[in-house]
């Protein structure tokens, strides 16, 4: 594997920038049916931070995570994961690049139901060919709650417990980017709770770097700082949000969208 | 419903189009049989029939009750005379008369060997009609024989001897070679000339002197002239013939039998055919069974769905046999045209490769079209069955879930009790089968095999953890995550895997059992041609008509020959008829010089003094001890036996050699007529050496259909000829194997289709697309090689069972297990694997990410 010599140990104690999206476009179709999806987006996700982006159906929030997640290619712009320009990246490089610096957290949890919540955790590791850091592995386990679970098979473990083992799946190659889509879309309230409760301690303990994509202001609550975007554009900041504060936004927004 | 069934298949056409194929095979293979015995039958029926055209009645001599061949062990003799012929010739109605002498002459090639087979090669007289020609045969280059030292032969044999006109043909019909000048080539219509035979043609004279007596016939051919009425005719001859030495037969009733004759061959043969078919069409139950499991639970919210709107359960099964028999009748009309295409294509390659099948239109009856069809509806209705009823069972309820419940697996616990005793009643019959010797009756193996083998299918899924498992162990540890994701998936649905791999071994347990079997037969017989002997020659005939007792006296008094020891037979039947058995007479003086005996009781000498000697196993059968005498009658050719006491000098071990029972050529030549010697076995002073060989030619006669062959050659003479058999055999299960093949494209394109979004998923962590590639190829190779390994299991115990009542029959049968070829079937099923995986891996390392991960 020459993935190391590919991407440099990341200077993860040096760069305060995880992730950066410059004048960042995506277009889908052509002529007529052309949809413009963002519109250069320049946004920067810092290390160690928790960010949430927001925003209606259709405003580009989930193609600005997969865009900058490099699982979807890029019209014109740039999108960085620590200092690795994903755009002219052919396939290979990409999947390597999504395999030793990205996590991923999706909606409908995406676990292989033949492994058992072990496997599945330590499954990105598996397929770079690497062994797991024992302790670390440890550590996430009894973090998320799992240890005596592991030897479960996903159909039995709850849809909460389903989750965790996604996170730390998620956490345990130690990325340099998590990505979550909508972790809480399929959970309980309680569940969900628990899930960006151990989303925002990766980040406080383990100076782990999360983008979460989600359209609950509850959700957003727990991150530190939250995009909003409309029509492929960033359109708000807001910084420590809180519950209301985000709702409040999304009133504005809805009534802003229904005037013009 | 029928409108819901009709839009499922239209919807589902890519995911059926596997299934589709596999009954579409079937079906090719069975309307490809029907239609070519068809064709061929009927054209070879109109080409009989036309041979028979100017044949109104035919006259043929017969033995009656005079013994076939003369005691003067000459030609024989017949009551068809040219008085008769001409008597024939005076009757109202009849135009000609051809009177034919019939023999066998084999023409031999510039390096001495025998052209075609003795017994389709054909001898006749030419009969030069008003104009000096025969109209039956036509020259091309040449004349007709004329006189006693001429001969006429075939395009097709002049042209494989290489000789000329003017050339002197080496040929020999039953004694020492003989030779003509070719002073003809004539063309033939003659079957077995077509068929591959010679045609040797010699002047009335000639012929009859070589094969009956001068003046006598083997046959009259009566041509009416038009308007006669051919029974009336036959009746007419009839009355001419002398009683019992002589049959008049009518052309229409010659042509109707050998119509009834190709007819049966013709069933025969597509009765073979047809077993193989049938054996295709049954993997393919494998694979559309699977299909329809797979469509319905895939289909299970739909169906949940139809049930909450108030679809009935019968509706819901009749919905799903409605699709499968939709797609049986559409793959059964592809797969009919497909077959006439295989039918016409056959007769054209078989025929490129000297088959001689007559040409003639193709034809379609009615009967093949229906039963194609409906073999092609039926089987695939059948086979969604069981997954209909499974439809029927899915609960309206399951129409609310939102998230999709991962399928249950139902447990297996039935399912193995009942393969547990199927595979256990099997498995006991084959064992009782290993302990038969001189089995004659092959229900019981017929039964124990297929009863095993149905049993381990049944078992399959049990036997599927610890063999994909442990398969499953070497592709982790080769290929990584691939290989372990590969495993588990193999082992996910243990049914599917085991339906899949199920497919595979049929086809490979048939093809390993008669590969072990075959290869074990041919190596018994290739020992047991040479085994006992100690002579350095074994001279006999290619046509088995055996050799003059005065050449091997003659062969025997070569300087160099030490012993020349005849071999000549008669049989008989014992205790009034109920028993059969054939003794062997030959020069006990020197028997001990050309084979090892060990004698159980008695001795060789005490042989020597007018008594026999008989092999053990056939005194045990006959319950014979040295000492007695007993009671047999030999054959005469009559119905007439003629009595004999034979006493019993000594038992011993199975010779083959000497065959079962031997005495002094004294006590068997009155039994023998004429006096021949079926083999002679040669002992050299020095040991064998070219020189000799050609000396001990001579001495016999050299004629191209003497054998002289030693020890080696002897073990070789059939060797490879069981490969014709199993080649045979590949190609025809071939049909069974490639329908297994489209088996796992379906179920791993299936599997693809179900797994869409964990393939996003891993996609999505890092896996790369080489890797899912990687992780489905490795998946098909898992199960095919775990189908193969059971096929080449269970083939190679019905083989060790079933080859034990072999061992009864040949005493030098063991069995053995061709290495090379099991690890040739092994290399197959993996590269089948690869194979199969190749269309599902592409697609599903080209599925996008993103659509994939939000797959439901």
């Amino acid at each position: 594997m020459s993935h190391a010599a590919a991407f440099p140990a990341p200077a993860r104690a040096t760069a305060a920038v995880a992730a950066r999206a410059t004048d960042l476009s995506k277009v889908y179709g052509q002529g007529e049916t052309q949809v413009v999806a963002l519109d250069q987006v320049s946004v920067e996700f810092g290390r160690a931070r928790f960010t949430a982006i927001m925003g209606p159906s259709g405003s580009g929030k989930s193609t600005l995570m997969h865009c900058m997640a490099g699982l979807d290619s890029i019209s014109s712009g740039s999108a960085l994961i620590g200092d690795t320009e994903l755009t002219g990246l052919n396939d290979k490089k990409l999947t390597q690049l999504r395999r030793d610096k990205i996590g991923f957290i999706f909606q409908a949890f995406n676990l292989l139901p033949t492994l058992t919540a072990l496997e599945n955790i330590t499954l990105p590791m598996d397929i770079a060919g690497r062994k797991p850091d024992r302790d670390w592995l440890d550590r996430i386990v009894s973090t998320v709650g799992l240890s005596g679970r592991l030897k479960h098979r996903p159909a039995q473990l709850s849809g909460g417990q389903q989750q965790r083992v996604a996170v730390a799946r998620a956490l345990a190659s130690q990325p340099e980017i998590i990505f979550a889509d909508e972790p809480t879309g399929n959970l309980d309230s309680r569940s969900g709770a628990e899930v960006l409760g151990f989303l925002r301690e990766s980040v406080r303990a383990m100076q782990q770097t999360v983008v979460m994509v989600t359209h609950d202001p509850v959700a957003a609550a727990y991150a530190d700082r939250v995009i909003f975007l409309a029509d492929g554009r960033i359109v708000e900041e807001l910084y420590e949000p809180t519950a209301d504060a985000v709702l409040d936004r999304m009133r504005l927004f809805d009534a802003k969208n229904r005037t013009s | 419903m029928f409108r819901t069934a009709l839009r499922n298949v239209l919807a589902h056409k890519a995911r059926l189009m596997m299934t589709a194929l596999a009954v579409l095979l079937g079906v090719a293979f069975v309307s490809g049989t029907l239609v070519f015995s068809d064709t061929v039958g009927e054209a070879v029926k109109k080409a009989s029939a036309k041979s028979f055209q100017d044949v109104a009645v035919s006259v043929q001599a017969t033995s009656g009750d005079a013994p076939p061949i003369p005691e003067d062990g000459q030609n024989r003799t017949t009551l068809l005379t040219d008085r008769l012929a001409d008597q024939v010739r005076s009757l109202p109605g009849v135009a000609t008369v051809h009177a034919n002498v019939q023999g066998r002459a084999t023409v031999a090639d510039k390096d001495n060997q025998p052209i075609g087979n003795d017994w389709q090669n054909v001898a006749t007289n030419y009969q030069p009609g008003a104009g000096g020609k025969d109209s039956r045969y036509p020259v091309v280059q040449g004349h007709g024989p004329a006189s006693a030292g001429e001969i006429a032969l075939d395009e097709a044999t002049a042209e494989k001897s290489g000789l000329k006109l003017g050339d002197t043909v080496r040929f020999a019909t039953d004694g020492p070679a003989l030779h003509k000048k070719l002073v003809g080539i004539v063309h033939s219509e003659d079957p077995q000339v077509t068929a591959g035979g010679s045609l040797a043609l010699f002047d009335t004279a000639t012929a009859q002197k070589l094969f009956v007596h001068p003046g006598q016939y083997d046959e009259l051919v009566v041509a009416a002239k038009p308007g006669t009425d051919e029974k009336a005719l036959t009746a007419a001859v009839e009355k001419l013939l002398p009683k019992d030495r002589a049959t008049a037969t009518s052309g229409a009733a010659l042509a109707a039998d050998q119509a009834k004759m190709v007819e049966q061959s013709n069933q025969a043969m597509s009765k073979t055919l047809l077993v193989f078919a049938g054996i295709a069409l049954f993997v393919g139950i494998f694979i559309i069974a699977n299909t329809f499991t797979m469509l319905i639970s895939q289909r299970s919210r739909e169906i949940a769905l139809m049930r909450a709107i108030g679809a009935s359960r019968r509706q819901v099964v009749r919905s799903v046999l409605a699709e499968a028999g939709l797609l049986g009748l559409v793959s059964s009309v592809v797969g009919f045209a497909l077959g006439t295409g295989i039918a016409v294509t056959m007769r054209a390659v078989l025929n490129a490769n000297g088959a001689g099948f007559p040409d003639g239109p193709l034809v379609i009856s009615p009967n093949a079209v229906l039963s194609a069809l409906g073999v092609g509806v039926l089987v695939t209705v059948l086979a969604a069955w069981l997954p209909s009823r499974k439809a029927a069972k899915i609960a309206p309820v399951e129409a609310l879930n939102t998230v999709d419940a991962a399928p249950k697996l139902r447990g297996l616990v039935v399912r193995n009790t009942i393969g547990a005793v199927v595979t256990a009643a099997g498995v006991a019959i084959m064992l009782y089968v290993s302990t038969l010797k001189d089995a004659e009756d092959i229900t019981p193996a017929m039964a124990g095999s297929a009863l095993t083998l149905v049993g381990v299918i049944i078992l399959a899924p049990l036997l599927s953890r610890p063999l994909v498992s442990l398969v499953g162990k070497v592709t982790t540890r080769v290929f990584g995550i691939s290989g372990k994701l590969a495993k588990e998936n193999a082992l996910r649905n243990p049914r599917r895997t085991a339906a899949t791999a199920s497919a595979l071994m049929i086809g490979l347990t048939l093809i390993t059992g008669m590969t072990v079997a075959g290869v074990s037969g041919q190596r018994a017989s290739d020992e047991m041609a040479a085994q006992g002997l100690t002579a350095d020659y074994q001279v006999s005939t290619a046509n088995f008509r055996g050799l003059d007792p005065e050449l091997t006296k003659k062969a025997g008094q070569l300087p160099g020959v030490q012993a020349a020891v005849p071999l000549r037979s008669a049989a008989f039947e014992t205790d009034g008829g109920s028993g059969y058995g054939s003794i062997t007479g030959t020069d006990l003086a020197n028997l001990d010089k050309v084979t090892a005996l060990k004698f159980v009781s008695g001795s060789l000498d005490a042989v020597r003094d007018g008594g026999v000697a008989v092999s053990r196993s056939r005194a045990e059968k006959l319950h014979w001890k040295t000492g007695e005498t007993h009671e047999v009658g030999f054959f005469t050719g009559t119905e007439k036996k003629e009595k004999a006491r034979l006493k019993v000098a000594g038992v011993y071990e199975d010779n083959a050699t000497v065959g079962d029972l031997f005495g002094s050529t004294a006590l068997v030549d009155p039994h023998n007529k004429p006096v021949k010697d079926e083999k002679v076995l040669v002992k050299t002073a020095n040991g064998p050496d070219a020189g000799l060989e050609k000396e001990i030619r001579k001495a016999l006669g050299d004629s191209p259909l003497l054998k002289v062959q030693d020890k080696d050659a002897l073990r070789k003479e059939n060797a490879g000829s069981i490969d014709t058999v199993l080649n045979m055999v590949y190609g025809l299960l071939g049909m069974a194997v490639i329908i297994a093949v489209v088996g796992v494209v379906n179920t791993l394109a299936m599997s693809v289709f179900e797994r869409t979004r964990e393939i996003g998923m891993l996609r999505a962590i890092g896996l790369a697309r080489g890797g899912i590639k990687q992780m489905v190829r490795l998946e098909s190779v898992v199960i095919s090689l775990f189908g193969a390994v059971l096929g080449i299991g269970v083939g190679v115990f019905l083989a060790w069972a079933g080859g034990k009542m072999a061992a009864g029959a040949m005493p030098t049968y063991e069995m053995i297990l061709p290495w090379d070829r099991l690890g040739i079937f092994l290399a197959i099923a993996l590269v089948v694997g690869v194979l199969a995986a190749a269309w599902p891996a592409r697609r599903a390392a080209r599925l996008n990410m993103l659509e994939s991960i939000g797959a439901q």
